[in-house]
């Protein structure tokens, strides 16, 4: 086990008696973007909490570098990883710049607003400084809170120390276009050496952008590897109880989109 | 002109209202002072600006001797008093709403209020008799200390409950405050009852609240409360502002989120237990400050809480000569009025939940 990752080893656990997640491993490696995709309930944001450090597992555990995540502060997590929550809402009128602000204090900006600003104008939300968040759609409330998270992990490697994104669905509530940016920047932000996990639920997307994906199902890990190894007819009807249509063309008078990236 | 000076409130274009909150918290501080100068001036007697700056700069001997007394006896503690109550509970409420993630939540709502006034009715009803030996002990800080852990009896009482598996829920807080809170009024509707007309006339007085009889004993029982509160503040602003976003975001970026929830929660208790136990329960203070607050500073705790604190001065400063003075030389109960000016700004707040983005949240 390297000490340069983040990785999990063995992680049960037990809510109301059910295993919600069943001895799951699973090494988060510089320079990868790791994909985890699974049918509801299958154990993909637990699995994302345990790894955060928000939820400790019943058995197994996670370390960040070679030290164990029971013995890191909140502070010191909070500079080595950020995480893009699903969607949230606020009963305070924060500005989309005060939000993202948040993030660059996390990790202990010098001007916080300034890092903010430039976090917004990442995802395209230049001009959007001043809009109160209750007050934006949903795609655009995403984009806030991802700004929110690239301005607490600014640098994809820092100090030595490859730094981590968590992304809990980022496309929950995007257009195809800005599904692909959040994703694009995400790679970017990998391919700099940073760590990147995030979870999918369209097979295709995750396909595009992952370098490692993990097939959860009922808490456990049925697949693991290149996209090439592990979308298959077979793991997908396995996993998601449907017919095959891995690498298939569908009939010619269904209209077929596959969203690509613009840079390959 | 007008344009100049309403210049450091415009809304500004770029999203960073740091420029706005520094602005309006030193229009507060002119406001606070202002509120002082009117709590020392006004009364039966009144002293003027010229008799307050000379004894301000240690010429008290132009002062006519009743007049320096009403000065150090009556008019300075009351002041203190009232800018030490008003402090806290404006502060407490504004870190409650933050805590509870709801711009509603206040003190009174999750009990600390009522658990303090049921332990004050305690010590009127039963401070002849049962507890008398406590009372004789204690003097005149027998219901002061009684409301102080009635508050702080609540709180705990409270977190215990709404504490699952090391976490707390925001929802079974609310929900487990607004039980203990109906349980605690149903007991001190019992012991009313119970209460001879002496009693009554001293419950219905002191829970209204008033500023009346202040002290310097009475100032100095409650500084130490208020200024741990007030001390915190700059500990607790970024922490509240990541909470808003919820405990897991909060957690995310850095927060240790339990331990600033038992922080915020027993400075809140007592801060308010203590304000209840020298003034009795003055409502509305603790959510109509911050609600104006936020109008023209946003929601950052960070401008908040101070603003809090020297808003708060001021409303009841200000309400407390108004108590004075309307219905001299009868003394209308402070409580009265805030809820006469703070009910109708609240239902205004309520109505128009768009403008300050008081939206609920699933």
């Amino acid at each position: 086990m390297s000490d340069a990752m983040i990785s999990a080893t063995h992680i049960t656990v037990v809510r109301s008696g059910r295993k919600l997640l069943d001895n799951v491993g699973v090494d988060l490696e510089p320079g990868k973007f790791t994909v985890v995709i699974g049918p509801n309930g299958a154990g993909k944001s637990t699995l994302m909490k345990v790894l955060s450090g928000e939820m400790t597992a019943d058995i197994g555990h996670v370390s960040y570098y070679g030290t164990s995540v029971d013995l890191c502060q909140p502070v010191d997590l909070a500079k080595r990883r950020a995480v893009l929550p699903q969607a949230t809402q606020l009963a305070f009128p924060f500005t989309a710049l005060e939000i993202a602000r948040m993030g660059a204090v996390a990790h202990g900006a010098l001007n916080p607003t300034e890092e903010g600003r430039k976090a917004l104008s990442r995802v395209g939300l230049r001009g959007f400084e001043s809009r109160p968040y209750p007050s934006l759609s949903g795609g655009e409330q995403q984009r806030v809170q991802f700004a929110r998270a690239l301005a607490q992990v600014p640098q994809p490697v820092a100090d030595g120390l490859p730094r981590a994104l968590f992304l809990d669905e980022p496309t929950a509530s995007l257009d195809l276009g800005h599904q692909i940016s959040v994703l694009e920047i995400a790679r970017d932000f990998a391919s700099a050496g940073g760590i990147v996990l995030a979870i999918l639920h369209d097979l295709n997307l995750a396909a595009e952008f992952a370098d490692h994906l993990v097939v959860l199902n009922h808490g456990r890990v049925v697949a693991e590897g290149p996209c090439a190894d592990t979308v298959n007819d077979d793991i997908i009807s396995a996993v998601y109880g449907i017919a095959g249509t891995v690498g298939r063309l569908p009939a010619a008078h269904i209209p077929y989109v596959l969203p690509q990236s613009r840079h390959r | 002109m007008m344009k100049a000076l309403a210049m450091p409130f415009r809304a500004s274009d770029d999203g960073d209202r740091t420029r706005q909150g520094a602005a309006t918290l030193v229009l507060l501080a002119v406001l606070l002072f202002i509120a002082c100068l009117i709590s020392l001036g006004v009364g039966p007697t009144g002293v003027g600006l010229k008799d307050l700056w000379a004894y301000a700069t240690g010429h008290s001997a132009s002062l006519t001797t009743q007049e320096r007394v009403i000065l150090e006896a009556v008019r300075l503690p009351r002041t203190a008093l009232g800018l030490l109550v008003g402090a806290g509970l404006a502060v407490s409420g504004a870190m409650m709403q933050g805590l509870f993630r709801n711009p509603l939540a206040d003190p009174g709502i999750v009990g600390v209020t009522s658990g303090a006034s049921l332990a004050a009715v305690t010590a009127i009803v039963l401070g002849g008799t049962v507890l008398s030996p406590m009372a004789l002990f204690f003097g005149n800080y027998f219901l002061p200390l009684m409301a102080f852990f009635g508050g702080l009896l609540n709180t705990w009482l409270l977190y215990m409950i709404a504490m699952r598996a090391g976490r707390t829920s925001t929802t079974a807080l609310i929900l487990s405050g607004i039980a203990i809170g109906a349980l605690t009024a149903a007991m001190t509707g019992l012991l009313i009852f119970m209460a001879d007309d002496r009693q009554l006339r001293d419950i219905t007085f002191w829970s209204l609240g008033s500023l009346g009889g202040a002290t310097f004993g009475r100032v100095s029982s409650i500084l130490p409360f208020v200024l741990v509160v007030l001390a915190i503040m700059p500990f607790v602003a970024r922490g509240l502002d990541a909470l808003i976003l919820g405990d897991a975001a909060a957690f995310h970026m850095g927060i240790p989120v339990q331990r600033l929830k038992k922080i915020v929660i027993v400075a809140v208790a007592a801060a308010c237990g203590a304000s209840v136990a020298v003034a009795g329960s003055i409502g509305f203070v603790g959510i109509v400050v911050p609600h104006l607050l936020r109008l023209t500073m946003g929601p950052s705790h960070r401008f908040l809480l101070p603003g809090s604190a020297l808003g708060g001065g001021a409303l009841l400063l200000i309400a407390d000569s108004v108590a004075r003075t309307v219905a001299a030389p009868a003394e209308l109960p402070i409580g009265v009025i805030t809820a006469l000016f703070g009910a109708p700004i609240f239902l205004l707040l309520l109505l128009g939940r768009n403008g300050i983005g008081m939206r609920d949240v699933q």
